[in-house]
């Protein structure tokens, strides 16, 4: 009886011990399979696996610490906020060294150098060899990288124009296609695009060298430091550099930087070669006030989007609802047909199709394929808007001025539209506060507008709070003004 | 021919419904006629088919010497005449809700006869003063009672000064008091050297203030003549059916 007695609670505690060591037991790893190879990319063979360097580098660092890794996918710009919320222990991504990063998480020693290479058409190979003779350029990257810091920090210091994109591919088609005259990211992206795409190529001379680190969350120290040692001695026997050779990014650099990391022991992580010297990194985190002209920019883009998309939505939506109302039958089939498929498809399918998918045909530029797309789809609604307005004029009121001899255009102009826009007022200024939210999509054309430049501020800071707040009272002080306009108006005019 | 309208065995269908046989009424200069029936008769249809607003498909239509013809209604450009010769007081007066009470009246005069802004004006306050609306020229149609609002659309009809004038169910919306005063306008107007045709099935109204009624049913005129001996004596049960206010088969 005391044995058993004795025995149950051990049994039990035995069991807690397994149940906490469950989650221990796993190192769960955060990484975006969107990235691709050679970092983290899905497996051919099962696309439910993962498999790449990072994804290598995180199984030696699991196995080290006696656990299973088992991979979380996460956008890749949003690895750092993900894990300070605890989503995982450990982001491995092509997360590069910047101050920022060290300032907000905790961050391990350094297991790959990077260059920042410049890649350029065939024909510029001679006339841009450094970003300072990019000056007025176009130059892309992948916006929250390093490459973007260095960007941003020479459009005020060389005048060369940064644009930024979501994803590490269409910087490089877009360079092929002429949209852009140079991209600048690391040389394992670049290599890939010239293996993928090709077309282009580039400079021997990186613009800066960065390296590639693991970031826990700033409160997991000490988990960082056990992963240290971990990665500590995957360099030193030889595991780590095995695993870069296969999959093709070995060279002498990575020799030195482990010599580096080993030699220093934990100096390595205060000091070291910093990113690109005197090329904008190395700044700390942007304060609010160093911030605001950026969002001024973004604001004025954002307003100028919306205001002129609104512009070519009025125009081809009045033209539009004429051919529903007054067009013979063919045309207003046609215009139907326009209508359904424009709103029966979502807008950001049409920004893509009309940017990317039309680009062999014509070449837009970002803006003005981001006004067309919007101001296009835009149409569509306000076109039912005008068609309702129009058919809202009593008919017997068209009849009457048509027995005091106005002709139909005159009629038009002088009794349907007049009474129809005042039906149609109210609706067009909802519309165009709708406007002004949507036309956050077309940051995926690479236009910096104000909710995109309040996402890379975001990553900056690391916290969306202030930044959040900022963009959402710059987009209140466009949009309230608005709405206030639509119940004046509503009230004005529906007062029968 | 001394008639003004004249409208010879006009037949129309809706919808491969009958509404008018063979309908044939006549309008002479100075005279007031109601055209009868109960709803549903087909009087609307009649005034709208003079008016080139409705097709028909058979008889004839003249308006002081302007055919109209079966078929589809001709294009504008060819009804000019037309327009300037026949006005039409809808029975919902169907008023420019956007327009005041004297924009209504001088859109036609200045956009569609050419006149100058300030002679239309004057013409159309001179118009609304003597139809006795003339304080109310700056209204909006929503501010103006229902008695005011058909004022001015009779003085909308009339600026162009068409010679024929059409109401539809004028009494419909008027109290009885202002009935009698609609009915001293009606004269007034007719003595002035115009026609009138007036769509009703108010009897009273149309003893007290028409010259000549005819009283159709099932889509043709079934009695006829002079106001009083037709509505003291009626000779057909459709004109009975109007004093008793029943819904009998109109058409």
């Amino acid at each position: 009886m005391l044995t058993l007695g004795c025995v149950a609670p051990g049994l039990l505690l035995a069991a807690w011990l397994g149940a906490q060591g469950g989650p221990h037991a796993m190192l769960r790893w955060g990484g975006d399979a969107e990235g691709g190879a050679p970092f983290v990319e899905a497996d051919p063979a099962d696309a439910s696996r993962v498999r790449g360097f990072d994804v290598e580098v995180a199984e030696t660092i699991a196995r080290g610490l006696g656990r299973e890794a088992r991979f979380i996918q996460v956008q890749w710009s949003s690895i750092d906020q993900s894990v300070e919320r605890g989503d995982f222990a450990i982001g491995l991504s092509g997360m590069e060294d910047t101050p920022t990063r060290r300032a907000r998480h905790a961050v391990t020693v350094p297991y790959f150098e990077f260059r920042e290479i410049l890649a350029v058409r065939p024909e510029d190979r001679d006339r841009f060899g450094s970003l300072r003779d990019l000056r007025g350029r176009r130059v892309a990257t992948l916006g929250a990288t390093v490459a973007y810091d260095i960007l941003v920090a020479a459009r005020d210091s060389l005048g060369l124009v940064p644009v930024s994109y979501d994803d590490d591919v269409h910087p490089y088609s877009d360079l092929v296609a002429g949209r852009v005259d140079a991209v600048l990211l690391d040389h394992i992206i670049a290599h890939r695009a010239q293996r993928r795409t090709g077309g282009f190529v580039v400079q021997p001379e990186p613009v800066a060298v960065g390296r590639y680190v693991g970031v826990l969350a700033r409160a997991d120290s000490a988990l960082r430091d056990s992963v240290n040692v971990v990665l500590r001695t995957a360099m030193r026997d030889g595991t780590l550099e095995r695993i870069l050779r296969r999959w093709n990014v070995w060279d002498e650099r990575q020799g030195a930087l482990f010599g580096r990391v080993l030699g220093a022991g934990g100096a390595e992580r205060a000091g070291g070669t910093g990113v690109g010297a005197g090329a904008g990194a190395g700044r700390g985190p942007l304060t609010v006030g160093a911030y605001l002209p950026s969002l001024g920019r973004a604001a004025v883009i954002t307003a100028a989007v919306s205001a002129l998309s609104m512009a070519v939505a009025v125009v081809v939506g009045l033209f539009v609802a004429a051919g529903r109302v007054y067009g013979s039958a063919p045309a207003r089939a046609l215009m139907t047909v326009y209508v359904e498929v424009v709103r029966g498809t979502p807008v950001l399918l049409q920004l893509f199709v009309l940017y990317y998918g039309l680009s062999s045909v014509v070449r837009l530029p970002a803006f003005l394929a981001a006004v067309l797309g919007l101001g296009l789809n835009y149409a569509a609604y306000e076109a039912e808007v005008y068609r309702g307005a129009l058919q809202a004029v009593s008919r017997t009121q068209l009849e009457a001025a048509r027995t005091l001899g106005f002709s139909e255009a005159q009629i038009l102009r002088l009794v349907r539209a007049p009474q129809a826009l005042r039906y149609a007022l109210a609706p067009m200024t909802n519309d165009f506060v709708a406007l002004l939210k949507d036309s956050s999509l077309v940051s995926v054309l690479t236009v910096v507008e104000l909710t995109k430049q309040t996402a890379i501020y975001a990553t900056n800071v690391g916290s969306w709070i202030v930044p959040g707040m900022l963009c959402a009272v710059v987009y209140l002080a466009m949009s309230l003004p608005l709405a206030r306009l639509a119940r004046l108006l509503e009230r004005r005019w529906s007062a029968a | 021919m001394t008639e003004l309208l004249a409208v010879q065995d006009l037949r129309l269908t809706y919808d491969a419904r009958e509404v008018l046989r063979a309908l044939t009424v006549e309008v002479r200069r100075g005279e007031v006629v109601a055209l009868m029936g109960l709803s549903g008769a087909g009087k609307t249809s009649a005034l709208r088919a003079v008016a080139a607003l409705q097709r028909f498909d058979g008889g004839r239509i003249v308006v002081d010497g302007f055919a109209l013809e079966p078929g589809p209604v001709p294009p504008e450009s060819r009804l000019k005449p037309l327009r300037r010769r026949v006005g039409l007081v809808f029975q919902g007066l169907a008023l420019f809700e956007h327009l005041t009470a004297l924009e209504n009246v001088t859109l036609a005069l200045t956009h569609v006869l050419g006149r100058r802004r300030a002679e239309a004006e004057d013409a159309a306050l001179r118009l609304l003063t003597s139809l006795h609306v003339g304080g109310r020229a700056g209204a909006l149609p929503r501010h103006l009672s229902g008695g005011e609002a058909q004022r001015v659309a009779i003085a909308r009809a009339l600026a162009p000064d068409p010679a024929l004038l059409l109401m539809d169910e004028p009494t419909a919306a008027l109290d009885p008091a202002r009935r009698g005063s609609l009915g001293q306008t009606l004269r007034r107007l007719a003595s002035d050297g115009r026609g009138l045709l007036i769509a009703t099935h108010d009897a009273e109204f149309a003893r007290a203030h028409a010259d000549r009624v005819a009283i159709l049913a099932d889509g043709v005129v079934v009695e006829a003549g002079a106001a009083a001996e037709v509505l003291d004596r009626p000779g057909h049960a459709a004109t009975r059916a109007l004093f008793e206010g029943g819904d009998g088969s109109g058409g």
